[in-house]
């Protein structure tokens, strides 16, 4: 009855017993950071502006009424999406949890129809069915946009094993915060993407609190680049806010899962400065905690700094640079002002294909 | 006292099986833990052994013999100084008169033990299924021949004629692959399509849902089965949150074209966890479409059909019905579309709905009725939703009298939708109140007399017929 069968499963051969030899965790913010070149810091810094002045534009929708619900904003984890999206090629796939704006704008989405979903307008990415949470663009190979905590992780997994089972080279970047990181599911499918080699690279975002409760609060291991040493999946900690540090760190993680040689941990040590969503007063830190990340590890101004130490930017060019965002940001901002409701048929369409 | 062996039950919905070997002659010495026999199921061949020390006596099956039922004696064994004559002839009743489980004098070995995931006892209400009147599918061709199938049969040969025409179409889940499927669903997919598209999954019901999940919104179309659907209540997250909403969510932009499929409800003396009936659970989620087949010709038709859905279906089978076989059509590419029900026997003085395994109970209740001169016409739904209510509402307004059977439970349950839609929509056409025959609103008991009274019966519905027939 029993078949003798490739014990490995789906298809591509596997490699276990070399997996489980290595260092399952390393430090990554040991290592010499890279240096960007010219273009790659201004780059860096455009794109990591672009999402602060949207989460900024749209902190200041949401007080004016004009965003519901729910929003998650990404400021002070930026260099988090700017440094990963540059380790990734066409075809590759993003999927993350709620805080997913910046994730959305550094794969390529258009700001106006992602601030036209958060104002829930027919112009938006869902036709505004979806909300701040619930965005996609199987164009630009974002796979949302997921509001339960960590089931993006099962979904990722499962988007990098069909990479797999096409054997198209494919890699997924599957993100995810502290604590979605205390989730079973998490577990079971790194235990199945390293059981099948699948090409998934697990970004912990560790930005110290899940909600109020902060990571030595509701984790025994606070080590989130050890979380897949049981499984032998390597893991590294990260210097999140270092868009250089997250960039390498990227392509040593891209590269392998690539390879075949199956998933990767990045823990990106990073930190939000505004509250877990709107709604919250974030009375479980200081003020004076959130204005030391700020003042000294802001992700932006790291990229300003240096662009103006080095005399490769000049006030006046970052200035035009910024100003050229704000004015994009408003003219999104407009749009999801102006954009109209979606259509009342639109309540019983896309629920059945 | 010589001893008797039994033919044992080896699963629980085991009613038969074949001899297929002696590996003890009579006169041979056997001691406790002696394979004596192997016996094949209709999922696996699986070792008998001897509990009682002494000599083989007398064989009284020999090797070869098919379908011998539970509980036939097979063999004697003697002990030490008794003499052949002494064992007495067979005793046909036994079949009939000892419960299954608790007198078999043989056990599975440990690994026959460990080999079905299906413990044991013959739900005696639902052995024997009355086969529905075959009522031609629009699209079988006049003419065309039917072969008998079990349901087991029809659904793997729906699996492997889709992953044969689609290359995108694979199969997950826990056992699937090398074991051949727990309930022995997927026999033979490994061997003809490797183990790329024939996956066994770790224990991990709410990740292997959602990495199926993800691959469908990939683009890929899985069948992703669950041991149990009691099992998937670990996943249930992944199904409703995930699969059923993400179109909605997504604008229409990013679709999940997967099927989550396997026993749901009762199979019998596993109680109350391994027991339950998710239909209307399911039934209940926009996004979702829910099949619950009843013949294997449905069984084969319908998986088909959803395996080529570009939506997320649940397809609800049954463990009791997985060996039970009925006609179907001998055709290159037999569908059966969903959300069509299907008038499973004509009748003019009350309409029973039921699906599944309820069809047993109608369909058995329609004959008895039949001899109280009450014609039943019976509705088989086969998709839960979306619901044909136009069918339903089109046999009351002949009928004026409706009853709804189902295993599950009768709050909130599928019973209440159809007895709402009816309400709504032929209430000047009814001459009674719709009744509901259910399972008893408790957790599924152990005890076999328990299990009994908690499922539904024929008789249920005879008298909720009766009772709405004023007769």
């Amino acid at each position: 009855m029993v078949v003798a069968a490739n014990k490995s499963a789906v298809g591509r051969a596997s490699t276990p017993a070399k997996a489980a030899t290595k260092s399952p965790a390393r430090r990554s913010d040991k290592m010499a950071v890279p240096e960007f070149t010219k273009a790659e810091e201004l780059d860096a810094y455009r794109r990591m502006l672009e999402i602060r002045r949207f989460e900024e534009k749209a902190g200041q929708l949401y007080g004016m009424g004009l965003i519901g619900g729910f929003c998650h904003l990404y400021i002070g984890q930026e260099a988090v999406v700017v440094g990963m999206q540059s380790a990734l090629k066409e075809g590759d796939q993003v999927i993350t949890g709620y805080r997913d704006h910046g994730h959305m704008l550094a794969c390529g989405m258009d700001p106006k129809g992602v601030m036209a979903e958060l104002t829930g307008r027919r112009g938006g990415y869902s036709k505004g069915k979806g909300g701040s949470m619930h965005m996609f663009s199987t164009e630009k190979g974002f796979f949302g946009g997921h509001g339960i905590v960590g089931a993006q992780v099962s979904l990722g997994t499962g988007l990098a094993f069909a990479s797999h089972y096409r054997d198209n080279g494919g890699v997924c970047l599957t993100y995810f915060g502290d604590g979605a990181a205390n989730q079973g599911q998490v577990y079971e499918s790194f235990n199945m993407a390293e059981l099948w080699k699948l090409p998934v690279v697990y970004i912990i975002e560790n930005n110290k609190y899940a909600m109020g409760t902060a990571v030595n609060r509701a984790s025994a291991q606070t080590d989130f680049s050890k979380r897949g040493s049981s499984f032998n999946i390597p893991g590294e900690q990260v210097d999140g806010m270092d868009v250089r540090a997250v960039r390498a760190a990227g392509e040593r993680a891209v590269e392998f899962a690539r390879g075949g040689k199956g998933p990767y941990i990045l823990e990106m040590l990073t930190y939000r400065y505004r509250g877990h969503s709107m709604s919250d007063p974030a009375k479980y830190r200081s003020k004076e905690e959130v204005q030391k990340m700020r003042t000294e590890h802001d992700p932006i101004e790291q990229v300003r700094n240096r662009l103006l130490e080095k005399k490769w930017a000049t006030e006046e060019e970052l200035k035009a640079i910024d100003a050229e965002l704000r004015d994009q940001m408003n003219a999104a901002a407009d749009f999801a002002s102006a954009d109209p409701e979606p259509d009342p048929s639109e309540l019983y369409t896309d629920i059945l294909r | 006292m010589p001893t008797e062996v039994l033919m044992p039950a080896l699963s629980p919905t085991m009613e038969k099986g074949n001899l297929a070997k002696w590996l003890k002659k009579e006169g041979d010495p056997v001691k406790s833990g002696d394979v004596i026999a192997e016996i094949e199921t209709d999922k696996a061949t699986m070792e008998v052994e001897a509990i009682d020390e002494g000599t083989l006596g007398r064989i009284l099956v020999p090797e070869g013999t098919q379908d011998v039922a539970v509980n036939t004696p097979i063999a004697v064994i003697l002990a030490d100084g008794e003499d052949a004559s002494a064992a007495s002839a067979p005793n046909p009743k036994a079949a009939e008169s000892a419960p299954p489980v608790a007198a078999a004098p043989v056990e599975p070995s440990p690994v026959a033990a460990s080999a079905p995931a299906t413990p044991a006892a013959v739900n005696s209400a639902v052995a024997a299924p009355p086969r529905p009147e075959t009522v031609p599918e629009p699209d079988v061709p006049e003419g065309t021949e039917f072969v008998s199938q079990t349901m087991r049969e029809a659904l793997r040969d729906a699996m492997a004629e889709e992953m044969r025409r689609d290359g995108d179409v694979f199969v997950m889940g826990e056992e699937v692959a090398e074991y051949q499927g727990a309930y022995k669903i997927t026999q033979g997919l490994l061997q003809e399509f490797g183990a790329r598209r024939v996956i066994d999954t770790p224990i991990t019901e709410h990740g292997f849902a959602g990495v199926g999940v993800g691959a469908a919104m990939a683009g890929l179309k899985p069948i992703v089965e669950f041991m149990t659907f009691n099992f998937a209540m670990q996943a249930i997250d992944q199904i409703i949150n995930s699969a059923a909403k993400t179109l909605y969510m997504s604008g229409g932009q990013v679709h999940c074209s997967i099927v989550f499929r396997g026993p749901n409800g009762a199979a019998a003396r596993v109680a109350a966890q391994h027991s339950q009936d998710y239909t209307s659970w399911y039934s209940h989620i926009p996004g979702l479409k829910v099949v619950a087949p009843y013949t294997a010709a449905d069984a084969k038709g319908l998986l088909k059909s959803a395996i080529r859905d570009p939506n997320p279906i649940i397809f609800l089978e049954n463990e009791i019905l997985y060996g039970h076989s009925s006609p179907v059509p001998k055709l290159d590419d037999f569908t059966v579309p969903i959300g069509k029900a299907k008038i499973a026997r004509a009748g003019k003085d009350v309409t029973l709905v039921a699906w599944s395994i309820g069809m047993n109970y109608a369909l058995k209740a329609a004959e008895e009725l039949a001899k109280l001169g009450i014609e039943a016409e019976v509705i088989d739904l086969r998709t839960i939703r979306p619901m044909d209510v136009e069918t339903i509402v089109a046999s009351v307004q002949k009928t004026g009298r409706c009853v709804t059977v189902e295993e599950g439970w009768h709050q909130s349950g599928v019973g209440s939708e159809i007895v709402a839609q009816l309400m709504e929509k032929a209430f000047d056409y009814l001459d009674a109140p719709v009744l509901r025959v259910t399972g008893k609103d408790v957790p599924m008991p152990y005890a076999a007399n328990l299990e009994k009274l908690a499922l539904p019966s024929v008789q249920d519905v005879v008298d909720a017929a009766r009772a709405v027939t004023y007769r």
